[in-house]
């Protein structure tokens, strides 16, 4: 199933708690299942397609697998409009038409076909993330960022890539990887993916984490939490979490959250104190209104 | 030998015999249960299995998942099934469960109902999952009265164990202490003991299925388990928790019809050449028009009109359809939503007014104007009276979605308000949630209406409205 050339996938980790272990030095922490599914993706060299809602450490992820493994981090931002020239490779127009020019004022007998030649090779090439990712020779994870949003079409650029680890240049050939880089590709689901592309990639579903697992983040990441003001913090934002909201809190307002509690000196939340600070947790009007709502029915 | 079988037999020649068994059986079932699984996929999971150290079960777990199951709606399916198939007790929990049935009273079996019922009480007070798994066991041997050969769902087990453990009293007694404590803290520990409970019903069925399967073999427990995925189960057979569960999928659905009504706005073709910073730009090529500019496209802001039957026919649908409307009009801003039975009412203010769904029903129910004579559906005259009072306030923008079965108790059909309204909207899509084949059947009338309608599109279930809102041009 690999292109022939290519190495073999990689042997970067020892064991899916080996990567839970090395996440965590890193600062990010992974539960059993995200530990296992980055192990699978290196073992078997197969992308990794990160899914969930806004907020829960898709885009983080990757960015701690290239720390953790010491890789460059390659990301192409997907949005409305991505094509080939920005996604994969583009030719330097404006290099080409200079050297053309150049080449009128010092030689005058070279054919055409020579001209041509050489002005479609590499020194003319400008590499966009996904080629650059290819060509790489130094370890390289690519970060392929909120793939919902191109159109379905665009997608079919990207497959090749994915499942064969090479890139088309008509005029050039095609060129193969020389590594496995490790590919993540997150997505808001704002559209359903392809079969296509959900097919030559593994499956990873973040949600919102565990109480455990948040409040073990909020202690490692907020300097000065004791303990019980971390465990109530996070019990409160699941409550928050459970209502129906228009944006629920992500991780990372919970982490401003119990920032701003710390920096306020506060010990103990009340229904008090957690509603004058509501708008650091949530965004919308509608969406404080209704929270503060539900706290005041636990007041009184 | 199944296709499932010979498709993995060639990448698991080092996988143990039983195992792959196992999964075979595991994926026939899953296919069987209607999660899509190709080949490759197959191949990647025994490539997995390879690889993941086995006694890990979460691992496992995470790697089957990450390699079979594509979408999230199908999770629970999957964990139904994992749970079944690969139900192996492992030494080490067998270990912790020893030690804590141990410190209770020497072994399971001879534990006395109060006994029981005192380690229900701090089950579900503390959340311990070791206390629980301990529990389940200790309860079901005693309390299920499972007999081997009984052909009896396991469901009915479940319930009789926790009716003996006095689950639901003991909730209660939690409760109301919860409610004593009062403030926030109480609010956060009824959440606590509701969750805790609902763990403990989990191991309790866990533990059923355990015994069940021993009796009756993986694939009999998992074919009596076999549910439709939630995107086939059909809106007008929606029970209340199905309707509830529908709330989680509904919203993305509604963002996604909002992010589609946006996107087509954008994605009108470019605009005009912009010849001034073509020139600017031509500058750095010598002169030359290398790129060409244009000017952006004028941004026109689309707007969705809903139309919803909210009739007695169509009523499991009119719930899910009022769900709908609400994640549509709290998604995309520019919602109007009308409701109708043989009057018709705007809505869009109680549907804004409202904080959540219920609210927002309750509201519909109480203060919309929607009977004008007696109470049956009456498209004609319903459509007839909205063409009248709204339709001039339409514009090429607005896109107008009809959701109703259009059964009009033979009233007057009146098509021409449907083609009034086409004539002055960008769109108007009907979506009926009868199977196509009732259609213009009995008392329905769609093909009137569906002359004049830009589509008329069956939308029984999830999967059909998902595609309706992927397919919009």
């Amino acid at each position: 199933m690999l292109p022939p050339g290519t190495d073999p996938p990689g042997e970067r980790f020892e064991s899916p708690q080996a990567v839970n272990q090395s996440l965590r030095s890193v600062g990010y922490l992974a539960d059993e299942g995200i530990a296992s599914v980055v192990f699978l993706a290196d073992r078997l060299g197969k992308p990794v397609l990160v899914e969930g809602p806004a907020g829960t450490g898709k885009t983080q992820l990757a960015k701690s697998v290239a720390e953790m493994t010491g890789s460059r981090l390659i990301r192409l931002q997907c949005y409305e409009g991505l094509d080939e020239s920005k996604a994969l490779y583009e030719w330097n127009y404006k290099k080409q038409l200079l050297r053309i020019q150049a080449e009128q004022v010092t030689r005058e007998g070279e054919t055409w076909e020579q001209l041509e030649e050489d002005i479609f090779s590499e020194p003319f090439l400008l590499p966009r993330p996904l080629l650059e990712a290819i060509r790489a020779t130094d370890p390289v994870v690519l970060l392929i960022d909120e793939v919902d949003r191109v159109e379905v079409e665009t997608e079919a650029l990207l497959l090749e890539v994915l499942s064969d680890y090479q890139v088309s240049v008509p005029e050039m050939g095609t060129v193969k990887a020389n590594q496995i880089p490790l590919v993540f590709l997150t997505s808001n689901n704002t559209r359903e993916l392809s079969e296509a592309l959900k097919r030559r990639c593994l499956y990873l579903h973040l949600d919102f984490p565990s109480a455990q697992r948040e409040k073990e983040i909020v202690l490692a990441k907020v300097p000065g939490v004791g303990d019980d003001l971390a465990e109530q913090v996070v019990r409160v934002v699941k409550l928050v979490r459970s209502l129906e909201l228009k944006k629920a809190p992500s991780v990372s307002e919970t982490l401003d959250w119990a920032r701003t509690l710390v920096l306020l000196g506060v010990q103990h939340v009340d229904a008090e104190r957690a509603k004058a600070t509501l708008h650091i947790l949530l965004k919308y009007s509608s969406d404080i209104e209704r929270a503060a709502k539900e706290l005041a029915a636990a007041d009184s | 030998m199944t296709v499932a079988t010979d498709q993995a037999q060639s990448g698991a020649t080092v996988l143990a015999e039983g195992l792959f068994a196992t999964f075979s059986g595991f994926v026939e079932e899953l296919r069987a249960a209607g999660v899509p699984v190709s080949t490759t996929e197959v191949l990647d999971a025994t490539n997995a299995l390879r690889q993941l150290p086995l006694l890990g079960r979460q691992a496992l777990k995470s790697g089957l998942a990450a390699t079979l199951v594509k979408q999230e709606g199908h999770w629970s399916t999957f964990e139904t099934l994992f749970d079944v198939y690969f139900s192996l007790r492992l030494p080490a929990m067998d270990a912790a469960l020893g030690g804590v049935v141990d410190d209770e009273a020497g072994s399971g079996q001879e534990l006395t109902a109060s006994q029981l019922a005192e380690m229900a009480y701090r089950a579900i007070m503390e959340g311990d999952r070791d206390l629980m798994a301990a529990l389940a066991q200790a309860a079901v041997s005693r309390y299920a009265g499972m007999e081997p050969g009984r052909s009896v769902s396991g469901s009915y087990y479940t319930f009789k164990t926790l009716r003996q453990l006095g689950a639901d009293s003991l909730l209660a007694r939690l409760l109301a202490s919860a409610q004593e404590a009062g403030g926030l803290e109480g609010r956060l520990l009824e959440e606590d003991y509701r969750r805790h409970l609902r763990e403990l019903r989990a191991e309790v069925e866990a533990e059923v299925h355990r015994h069940l399967i021993s009796d009756r073999g993986a694939s009999a427990v998992a074919r009596s388990l076999r549910r439709p995925l939630p995107e086939d189960v059909d809106f007008m057979h929606l029970g209340k928790d199905e309707l509830a569960a529908l709330q989680k999928t509904v919203q993305p659905l509604a963002r996604k019809l909002a992010v589609r009504l946006a996107r087509k706005r954008r994605r009108r073709a470019g605009g005009r050449l912009d010849f001034r910073a073509t020139m600017r730009r031509s500058l750095s090529s010598g002169g030359v028009p290398v790129e060409p500019r244009y000017k952006a496209p004028h941004r026109s802001k689309p707007e969705l009109w809903v139309l919803a039957d909210i009739s007695g026919s169509v009523a499991a649908f009119a719930r899910f359809t009022l769900q709908l409307v609400y994640a549509l009009s709290s998604q995309f801003s520019r919602t109007r939503s009308w409701v109708f039975i043989d009057g018709i009412d705007e809505v869009t203010d109680l549907l804004k007014a409202a904080s959540d769904v219920g609210e927002a029903v309750h509201h519909i129910n109480t203060q919309a104007d929607v009977i004008w004579a007696e109470g049956h559906s009456d498209y004609g005259h319903a459509l007839v009276d909205f063409l009248e009072r709204w339709a001039r306030e339409l514009t090429t923008r607005t896109t107008v979605l009809v959701l109703g079965d259009a059964r009009n108790n033979y009233h007057p059909v009146q098509p021409w308000a449907v083609a009034g309204l086409a004539e002055r909207a960008r769109h108007v899509w009907w979506l009926n949630p009868e199977p196509r084949a009732y259609w213009d059947t009995g008392d329905s009338v769609l093909a009137h209406y569906a002359t004049h309608c830009t589509g008329v599109l069956e939308c029984r279930n999830l999967r059909q409205l998902r595609h309706f809102i992927e397919s919009l041009p």
